[in-house]
């Protein structure tokens, strides 16, 4: 099987400035008085695995283990301090929902500038045009400000977009509680929709539920290591007994 | 035959031009690997473009006239202003005015909105990969293209003054563009540095009025003293402004020296302009 996503000694360190400064003056103070301290943070810390087509990995571990860092450095939001990522194909990344949705445009116009983020042109989102507004069941609001919009059907319109455009890596970051329970079924649907036409899936969420229902393979993260790394079952069976534990 | 100081100048630039040549060239398989990613997203250039236009003339009523009607408007303004109160004796002044202030106000539009624009995307840089310098090119773009809107007014001045169109007006296009490089450039390395350092922001509004006043925009060059006119062929702004009324007042197209000149501001500060923003992009996400 080949691998869209090979991920070698990945190692990423935040480095927190203590009260950063934003001015030069300020700057300038606290260099002289030698206050500029610098803490390193490892976020994670050398980690590596491949992911093959088609496959559907759930990542789990705790709050600040450093799921959404490694989903960053997929999707090449974040430049990992050493190792590499390499990716075959397009990737749409949902890491929040609505990235790039502008407030003061309408569905519409959001709709096809999100498209153009993933590099896709107007013609090609006017074809998509319909399914995605459906989708979303936003019809009659497709001419309203996003503004106006609720935070569910703002996470519909992104979820609807992001899917529609069929990438060859979905990345999703706790999203598929949004909505009510009539659309979080839907698009449970959809992704797996999206896993039987091929889309490699890697999925955070905090629902072991969920990874369990979708996923075949599980990733343990634990305070940036890469604790476990096999079938769904075992893995959150073990996050489930240790986080507890814990 | 000797050479000027002027036409010593004209050579450095023509130098640095050379040199930059050199280094694309050399560097060409780098810059080739960003092609099709500048590719890929031209779609979004072209949407955030659209925006802009969108966002910025919403719920106004002659919305993109605005772009015609402000410079007249302040053209209005200081004619009256330099004509009847300072008796400022140009020729034309209406003319002489908008045809030197278009100019600016192309660069200082561009600048200061790729200045913001970096940060203006932070919540899409957070969020997705795009390349990064999309940023400030849409700004240039954006700017550019509300300069042509901004060039029917300085049309209407023509017009209503009845000054005459020499053929070569048509080259209008040639200053615009070398302003617009040199933008590009300087908002490349804008609005990078600003995203460590928000007090770029605020030095650049106070620079831009001072740039205003150290181009000759409302006066001539002519009337300041020599050694401040030789100080003064530093600053790209005086050539470009001079460009434009060269070819679209007097008819004349400038020599090589002055193409020289003009290009090797542009190029060498798009050239900087660009490594410094390599250099700095990779981190805005932990700033921004």
């Amino acid at each position: 099987m080949s691998s869209v996503i090979t991920v070698k000694h990945l190692t990423m360190k935040y480095v927190v400035t203590k009260d950063r400064a934003d001015s030069v003056k300020e700057y300038l103070i606290r260099y002289l008085k030698r206050q500029l301290t610098r803490d390193e943070f490892i976020a994670l810390d050398d980690i590596s695995f491949k992911v093959g087509k088609g496959e559907v990995v759930g990542i789990v571990g705790l709050n600040g283990s450093g799921k959404s860092t490694l989903l960053k450095l997929i999707s090449g939001v974040l430049k990992p301090t050493s190792g590499t990522v390499e990716r075959v194909g397009s990737v749409a990344p949902l890491i929040e929902l609505g990235a790039g949705f502008d407030d003061d445009l309408t569905a519409r116009e959001n709709i096809y500038l999100n498209g153009a983020v993933m590099g896709f042109s107007h013609r090609e989102m006017a074809k998509k045009y319909d399914a995605i507004i459906s989708f979303a069941e936003l019809e009659k609001f497709q001419d309203r400000a996003l503004k106006t919009f609720s935070s569910g059907m703002r996470a519909r319109l992104g979820f609807s977009v992001a899917t529609a455009t069929k990438p060859e890596v979905l990345i999703v970051d706790e999203i598929l509680g949004v909505g009510d329970f009539l659309f979080k079924e839907k698009s449970e649907a959809r992704i797996k929709e999206l896993m039987a036409g091929g889309t490699t899936v890697l999925l955070v969420s905090h629902t072991i539920k969920q990874i369990r229902e979708l996923c075949s393979r599980a990733l343990w993260l634990d305070e940036g290591h890469l604790l476990m790394d096999g079938a769904t079952r075992e893995v959150c069976d073990a996050y489930e007994a240790g986080a507890g534990a814990l | 035959m000797t050479l000027s100081p002027y036409d010593i100048f004209a050579a450095l630039s023509g130098l640095l031009i050379v040199a930059v040549l050199v280094v694309v060239l050399v560097e060409l398989p780098t810059i080739r690997r960003y092609l099709p990613a500048f590719l890929k997203y031209r779609h979004l250039l072209g949407t955030m473009v659209s925006r802009d236009f969108k966002v910025k003339y919403r719920r106004s009523v002659l919305g993109i006239f605005w772009s015609i009607l402000q410079p007249l408007f302040v053209m209005l303004i200081v004619t009256f202003v330099f004509s009847n109160v300072f008796r400022v004796a140009i020729a034309d002044y209406p003319v002489y005015y908008i045809t030197g202030s278009f100019i600016f106000g192309l660069v200082s539009d561009s600048t200061g909105a790729s200045l913001q624009s970096v940060i203006g995307g932070g919540s899409l840089i957070k969020k997705v990969y795009i390349p990064k310098y999309i940023f400030p090119l849409e700004s240039c773009l954006f700017a550019l293209i509300s300069a042509l809107f901004s060039f029917i007014a300085v049309i209407i001045v023509y017009i209503v003054q009845q000054y005459p169109f020499y053929p070569t007006f048509l080259l209008f296009f040639i200053p615009m563009l070398y302003a617009t490089f040199f933008s590009f450039g300087l908002g490349l390395i804008l609005s990078a540095l600003v995203v460590y350092l928000r007090d770029i922001a605020h030095i650049w509004t106070i620079w831009l009025t001072a740039w205003f006043y150290v181009t000759p925009i409302l006066y001539p060059l002519s009337i300041l003293p020599d050694y401040v006119q030789s100080v003064l062929q530093f600053n790209p702004l005086v050539h470009y402004v001079d460009y434009a009324r060269e070819i679209m007042m007097y008819g004349a197209v400038p020599g090589w020296q002055e193409n020289l000149i003009c290009a090797g501001f542009a190029l060498v500060t798009l050239v900087v302009g660009l490594a410094v923003f390599k250099r700095l992009q990779d981190r805005f996400v932990l700033y921004i």
